[in-house]
């Protein structure tokens, strides 16, 4: 496929957000049930769930750029029922306006108590808003991933390791992001955020491998044969219909050599797995801070080499019909 | 229920792009505005277009042998890229298994081109909408045409009549007769769309002869004997006759 730089950014860029968030609420909840200091002011959370929205922001204003009638756009919540995409649409919003909420309720200080969980867990407002958000931004994660996934001619992308990638390389961004937001606004948080971001960064790495390792061995369904009917082991096309070119050789293939294709494989493999999880490491041991934000943004270039992969890779059946110009 | 479709015969089809033309020529004069293109007449020409005819080469040289293949959407009765379209603007019609789209409805975000796999969806560059075969829906219930020309432009065109146009649902029509009886088959069966335009694969038409029909068993001229032949100056039945 051609990847589009449109939702090349919006994918990883509401990834962070959706991986900030998760931080954010994990450190929360880890508060709350005494695993780590007790996070007194609500200003780290706000601080936080306000710079998540406003990677989410950045991401819903890339996809924009994506549609051809971005004033329609509002009707793509159409179709829920059987459209991921339109489901994203329903949910990235409904996922922001609960980080808003979020981020309202720590900034404003109106956090009433609203249950007791157990004998002695006082569950307040904010622990309530964010465990709805944190169903929604799990919510987001399946229905991004499942706009690829579901295309099963598409084999590269028809896996579960799909959504299982999009989960883990969000969430690694965020954890990594979180520990360098904390590194200036709540430095105890750093060891739980850097030490979880190279967790989760190590397991996106062992689960893109595997997806790599998956397609590489993939063997296409469609071939020739089946696209034309004509069963002969030697089928070669002579012309395609047309001299120039055509929507249909421009949007599913990315016209670079594979030489390029292997580079951009090891890059990203380098930048969004290997280097930060050494930053991190590095940052984890020296206590310099700025060794997380250069985990950040490392990870986020190697993010955005890694989304290019993703869509250049995935090798659609019509290609075999754009073979030869004439 | 009816699916409207066409069947197109690859033994027949001379690759001549009548087709091509007229489809474009019916569909870019419609009221859903032109199929626009882009530097027509300049280096790098690129347009809309709903058909293509392309030409394959099977086999190996010198038993080789041409096929065009005209490829247009193929209405599938399991349609991948209708449910996928998040604003209902790709909809198959009840009616007739035409499968549309709205251009009104549109948000031209090409999810649906990418759900297609055998490519037959266009964006229109220049109104951002996706594009594709209508099976000329405009012209096929206008009753203001003579009832023969209810039919899509591509149809009308095919000078060989490679193209024909019915209800495959419907078992006695001419094209599932076709279907049935000339090995009509579907493109890419393994992603099971069940496409509702079938193709008639190349036929040869073939009349074995054994060599004792070519030489005459009652032959009194001698002219096909079997070696050594007669002699020339030997008399025959019209020499020793004719005076």
């Amino acid at each position: 496929m051609h990847p589009a730089f449109s939702v090349i950014f919006l994918t990883t860029l509401i990834g962070v957000g959706q991986g900030l968030f998760l931080a954010l609420y994990t450190g929360q909840v880890y508060s709350l049930i005494h695993v780590l200091p007790t996070q007194a002011e609500g200003g780290f959370y706000a601080g936080g769930s306000a710079l998540a929205l406003l990677f989410l922001i950045a991401g819903l204003v890339a996809s924009f750029f994506h549609l051809g009638h971005p004033e329609r756009a509002w009707r793509s919540a159409a179709k829920w029922r059987t459209s991921w995409l339109s489901r994203e649409v329903i949910v990235l919003p409904s996922f922001m306006g609960t980080v808003f909420l979020y981020a309202a309720v720590h900034y404003t200080g109106w956090n009433p108590q609203v249950a007791t969980l157990g004998e002695s867990l006082p569950l307040d407002l904010s622990l309530v808003i964010g465990a709805a958000g944190t169903a929604l931004c799990f919510a987001l994660f399946i229905c991004t991933a499942m706009i690829y996934a579901c295309l099963k001619f598409l084999q590269e992308w028809h896996s579960p390791l799909t959504v299982i990638n999009y989960l883990l390389l969000g969430s690694a961004s965020g954890f990594t992001l979180a520990a360098a937001f904390s590194v200036y606004s709540a430095p105890e948080m750093v060891r739980f955020y850097g030490t979880w971001a190279m967790i989760i960064t190590f397991a996106g790495l062992v689960t893109r491998s595997a997806s790599l390792l998956r397609n590489a061995r993939l063997k296409p369904k469609s071939t020739l044969q089946t696209a034309i009917g004509v069963r002969h082991v030697q089928v070669a096309q002579k012309a395609q219909g047309f001299m120039g070119g055509s929507f249909n050789t421009r949007e599913f293939f990315h016209g670079k050599p594979a030489s390029l294709l292997r580079s951009i494989k090891w890059l990203f493999l380098l930048a969004a797995f290997a280097m930060p999880l050494l930053l991190l490491g590095g940052g984890l041991s020296s206590a310099a801070g700025a060794f997380f934000s250069a985990a950040f943004l490392t990870q986020y270039a190697g993010l955005l080499a890694e989304r290019w992969f993703f869509f250049a890779q995935a090798n659609h059946p019509q290609n075999l019909y754009y073979q030869a110009i004439s | 229920m009816t699916q409207l479709a066409l069947v197109i015969d690859l033994n027949v089809c001379v690759g001549c792009h009548a087709c091509v033309t007229s489809c474009k020529e019916w569909n870019t004069s419609g009221p859903a505005g032109a199929m626009s293109d882009d530097r027509p007449y300049g280096a790098d020409p690129t347009g809309t277009f709903f058909n293509r005819v392309q030409t394959y080469e099977v086999g190996c040289f010198p038993k080789t042998e041409t096929v065009h293949f005209p490829k247009s959407c193929l209405h599938c009765e399991e349609p991948p890229c209708v449910p996928v379209c998040p604003t209902g603007a790709s909809y198959k019609r009840k009616e007739d298994g035409i499968v549309l789209v709205d251009y009104d409805k549109c948000i031209g975000c090409k999810y649906c081109s990418w759900a297609c796999p055998y490519g037959v969806r266009e964006i229109d560059e220049h109104q951002k909408v996706m594009k594709k075969c209508t099976l000329c829906v405009d012209r096929i219930y206008d009753l203001s045409l003579p009832e023969a020309e209810r039919k899509p432009a591509c149809v009308m065109a095919c000078p060989t009549s490679a193209r024909l146009f019915g209800d495959v649902h419907d078992p006695e029509s001419a094209v599932s007769e076709a279907i049935r009886e000339s090995g009509g088959y579907q493109l890419m069966p393994e992603w099971g769309t069940k496409p509702s335009n079938h193709y008639l694969p190349r036929r040869k038409t073939q009349i074995r002869i054994h060599t004792d029909e070519l030489i005459r068993a009652d032959n009194p001229l001698k002219k096909e004997r079997q070696l050594p032949q007669p002699d020339k100056n030997e008399p025959s039945l019209d020499d020793v006759t004719s005076w």
